[in-house]
C-alpha cells in the first residue's frame, strides 16, 4: 500500500470515465436522430431553391420557420460532421501529435463555418 | 530487452486489399465516404447563404455555377450522398438498438438502403431538373 491510507475504491474514483465515456457516441446518435427530419426537409428545399432567383431565395431564407430550420440544420449537421470526421481521423491518423492537431482544426473549422452561416442567415432575415 | 518492453507488432485491421468485396463492407465504406462528402457539402451550404446575404450580382455569380453542368453534378451528387447517408444512418440506429444483426437481415436492410437512396435520388433529380 506504500503508506496510502485510502481504500482501493477511493483511489479508483475519478480515474475512470466518470460516466462521460459514452458522450461522443451518444452525441453522434442524438444529432443523427435530429438530422433525419432536418435533412429530408433540407433536401426537398435544396431541389426547390437551387435554381431560384435572388429575391425568392432571400424571402425563403428570411421567413421565420425556414430561418429556424436552416440554423438547426447547419448547427446540428456540423456538430454531427465534426464528431464523424473525428472518428475517421482517430482511425486513420496514427501520429499522436498530427491526430490531435487535425481534431482541433476540424472542431475550430466547424464552429467557424457554423457561425458564418448563422450570421449570414440572420443577416438575410433581419438585415435591411 | 524483456518480453514486456519489446515492441508489439500486432496485425492492423482492416486489411481492405485481402478481403473479398461484399455488400456489407462496401456499404460501410460508402457510409464514411458520403459522410466526408456531406461535411464538404456543408461548406457549400454556408457559401450559399453567405452569397444570398450579399448583393444580387454576387448571388448571380453563384447561381450561374449552381445551374451549370458542374453545379448540377455537384448538387445531384450531394443529394445522393445525403439520401444514402440518411438511409444507412437509420440502419445504423437500428443496429445500435440491437436489431438486424443476422446476416440475412443485414443484407436485406443493405439492399433496402441501396434501393431507397437510389429512388429518392432519382426522384429529386427529376423534380429538380423540371424546375430549372
Amino acid at each position: 500500500m506504500n503508506g496510502d491510507l485510502r481504500t482501493p475504491l477511493a483511489r479508483a474514483r475519478g480515474l475512470g470515465s466518470a460516466k462521460a465515456g459514452v458522450h461522443h457516441w451518444w452525441a453522434q446518435r442524438l444529432t443523427a436522430i435530429a438530422l433525419i427530419p432536418l435533412v429530408v426537409w433540407f433536401a426537398i428545399s435544396l431541389v426547390m431553391m437551387s435554381g431560384a432567383e435572388y429575391e425568392v431565395v432571400r424571402a425563403w431564407i428570411g421567413s421565420p420557420v425556414v430561418m429556424v430550420l436552416l440554423i438547426l440544420t447547419i448547427a446540428v449537421g456540423l456538430h454531427h460532421a465534426q464528431l464523424g470526421i473525428q472518428v475517421v481521423i482517430e482511425d486513420y491518423v496514427h501520429s499522436d501529435g498530427f491526430k490531435l492537431a487535425l481534431i482541433v482544426v476540424v472542431r475550430f473549422l466547424a464552429v467557424f463555418v457554423g457561425l458564418a452561416a448563422i450570421v449570414a442567415i440572420l443577416n438575410v432575415g433581419f438585415g435591411g | 530487452m524483456s518480453v514486456a518492453n519489446r515492441p508489439v507488432h500486432r496485425p492492423l485491421s482492416p486489411h481492405l486489399q485481402v478481403y473479398k468485396w461484399q455488400l456489407t463492407s462496401v456499404l460501410s465504406i460508402l457510409h464514411r465516404a458520403t459522410g466526408i462528402a456531406l461535411a464538404v457539402g456543408a461548406l457549400y451550404l454556408t457559401v450559399w447563404v453567405m452569397f444570398a446575404a450579399a448583393t444580387p450580382a454576387t448571388y448571380a455569380m453563384f447561381q450561374s455555377f449552381n445551374t451549370s453542368i458542374l453545379g448540377r453534378i455537384f448538387l445531384g451528387g450531394w443529394l445522393f450522398c445525403g439520401f444514402y447517408h440518411l438511409c444507412n444512418g437509420i440502419r445504423h440506429l437500428f443496429w445500435d438498438a440491437g436489431y438486424g444483426f443476422e446476416l440475412k437481415d443485414a443484407y436485406r436492410s443493405g439492399w433496402t438502403v441501396v434501393a431507397v437512396s437510389l429512388i429518392a435520388t432519382a426522384a429529386s433529380w427529376i423534380v429538380g431538373l423540371r424546375l430549372v
